[in-house]
């Protein structure tokens, strides 16, 4: 059992991310879908989280708290999924290397417990960092 | 009474599936059901009803609350931030038809704007590598018909393309594919065992960020070559097995998605893909072909390229077309904070850019032409909410194999809702008066 752990970052396309976009970004369920970490079983136990617990997630470029969930697409040790959506971008470099697309996949993070700190809706994550005032 | 329309397109993803039912009330004003459609294609549809919707322009105010405008206002302030500005970005184009976006042209033009779509954060780097080597494709009617060996590397569409599978590429039954699934073998690299990869007859679980070296073993393993034990977290004897499933096929299709395009090697990775499947064709018939994510992406790639010669990342504010991605490219340019304005129409930046790059967004003048509610339009200055194209309007679209569909219309929009290419229109001519071109 450990404080934190480093796990490699992908992001990406899930069947439920698709329809809670859909269904409106500004709703409750586009949380459920995609501020979330899917993460494999062993290193759930490494870091010592039951499922469904809050964690902040942090790399180079920023951090985003979100909700630990076993991995439904696994065995995948070592490698950690954000679908894509503003929280997996809260953390991701904007660096393209000259090509136009940053590296989405394959950001170095380090993941810990944060049980008390509540994982934010899309639009109030995106406007918070970027301090819009909403009236 | 109700009425059934058939053969209706979903506008979801670039599967663009032509088989969709549709009822609607009599008078054509209520979507009631929809049949054939996956999860996400009805979700499409049924969110047009939804009794929550924005149906008119809203202007922030200066204490962050919203205004509400008429569509006439929302077009003076567009066209006004476009002539003021002097590097607009216009940005998005994939989730409306190819009308609008060739409308959108004509406004970039004008305003000498860079114009880029979602390619840049899906398969810019696909076209990258395009432009490097070529593409050796086909159409999915060819792989429905002929395909009997189906890779799908790095994309997963299971979730992304839900009917791709059941339409086109493992399960129909074809005319020299006439036993469906079991004349065919499925073969998934992927580092997650996806629930694509699942149903593989033999999935690589490649080390994420190393699809480089895995192709390059591939075209190794393939002439027989010398290979190390272990390559990319795969055994060399699997490879070795990988290469000669691939080979003993008679038509063979190399589908591939953002777990290329977006790992470090980028482009590379491409190139690579697509040196593969010219090394298979020396042993049978090959093709690749990108999964392409947005419903029109594909088509604005189209447009632009007939319009201005590229597919996206285009620069106009020296008055003519340049493209170099890295430099022309939107994430460039707004990490560089040289975008003084910013128009984003049919997409999410606000969800799907890297945060810093939304922030530079944030900073500046901006409108977002959406039916939906977006951290894009969360973000925007002016939200101009349109018809739903594809529901509430028709307009040709293109699906991922270049194949042009016209989309239809459904239902009608709300009343009092325009459609994104009428609203563009009177962007136009507006923009035309202030910068007094004829
Ligand atoms: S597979 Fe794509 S195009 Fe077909 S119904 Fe689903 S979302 Fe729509």
């Amino acid at each position: 059992m450990a404080n934190s752990i480093s796990v490699n970052l992908i992001s990406g396309r899930t069947i439920q991310q698709g329809v809670a976009i859909e269904s409106g970004k500004e709703k409750p369920s586009y949380r459920t879908a995609c501020g979330i970490i899917e993460m494999d079983s062993t290193d759930l136990k490494k870091l010592g989280a039951w499922k469904n617990t809050n964690v902040k997630v942090t790399t180079d470029y920023g951090s985003v708290i979100v909700k630990a969930v076993e991995a439904t697409q696994g065995p995948h040790p070592g490698v950690a999924f954000i679908p894509m959506g503003p929280w997996a971008n809260s953390v991701v470099s904007d660096n393209t290397y000259s090509t136009g697309m940053p590296t989405f996949k394959g950001t170095p993070a380090k993941v810990e417990i944060a049980m008390n700190e509540p994982v934010l809706l899309g639009i109030e994550l995106v406007q918070k960092q970027c301090g819009v005032k909403v009236g | 009474m109700t009425k059934v329309i058939t053969d209706v397109i979903c506008p979801f993803c670039g599967t663009l599936c032509d088989d969709i039912e549709v009822t609607v009330s009599d008078d054509g004003k209520k979507l009631l059901e929809v049949a054939n459609a996956c999860v996400i294609g009805t979700e499409k549809f049924l969110h047009s009803q939804s009794s929550d919707r924005v149906m008119k322009p809203r202007l922030r105010q200066d204490d962050g609350s919203w205004k509400e405008i008429s569509y006439e206002d929302a077009a003076d302030y567009t066209a006004k931030l476009l002539a003021k500005a002097k590097k607009p970005l216009m940005y998005g184009w994939s989730s409306t038809n190819c009308e609008a976006q060739s409308v959108g042209n004509e406004i970039a033009e004008i305003a000498k704007a860079c114009c880029d779509n979602t390619a840049a954060v899906c398969h810019g780097t696909t076209l990258i590598a395009v432009q490097d080597i070529g593409l050796p494709t086909c159409t999915l009617g060819e792989v429905k018909n002929r395909a009997d060996r189906v890779i799908f590397w790095g994309c997963n569409p299971a979730h992304a393309h839900p009917r791709h599978m059941s339409r086109y590429s493992i399960f129909p039954r074809g005319f020299f594919t006439g036993k469906g699934q079991m004349s065919r073998k499925l073969v998934v690299v992927d580092p997650r065992c996806t629930d694509t990869a699942k149903m593989a007859d033999m999935h690589l679980q490649v080390e994420q960020g190393r699809d480089y070296e895995l192709l390059n073993a591939l075209r190794i393993a393939l002439k027989g070559e010398w290979l190390p034990d272990v390559v990319a977290g795969i055994p060399s004897e699997k490879i070795r097995e990988a290469a000669d499933t691939l080979k003993s096929g008679r038509f063979g299709i190399i589908f591939f998605g953002m777990g290329v395009t977006q790992s470090l090697s980028k482009n590379h990775n491409i190139d690579e893909a697509i040196a593969l499947t010219k090394d298979l064709n020396e042993y049978t018939k090959y093709s690749i072909m990108p999964m392409r994510g947005h419903y029109n992406v594909t088509g604005s790639g189209e447009v632009f390229a007939w319009q201005f010669g590229f597919p996206y990342s285009v620069d106009l504010t020296r008055g003519f077309a340049r493209y170099n991605p890295g430099d022309t490219s939107s994430i460039d340019l707004l990490a560089r904070g040289e975008v003084d304005a910013m128009f984003t129409i049919g997409s999410d930046p606000g969800a799907h850019f890297p945060i810093s790059a939304v922030k530079a967004i944030a900073n500046v003048d901006s409108v977002c032409i959406d039916p939906h509610l977006t951290p894009t339009s969360g973000v925007s200055k002016l939200h101009v909410p349109v018809a739903f194209n594809g529901v509430e309007c028709g307009g040709n679209c293109y699906r991922m194999d270049n194949v042009p569909i016209d989309c239809r219309k459904v239902v009608e929009p709300p009343q009092g809702m325009i459609t994104d290419e009428a609203f563009l229109i009177m962007v136009r001519d507006r923009l035309k008066k202030l910068k007094g071109v004829a």
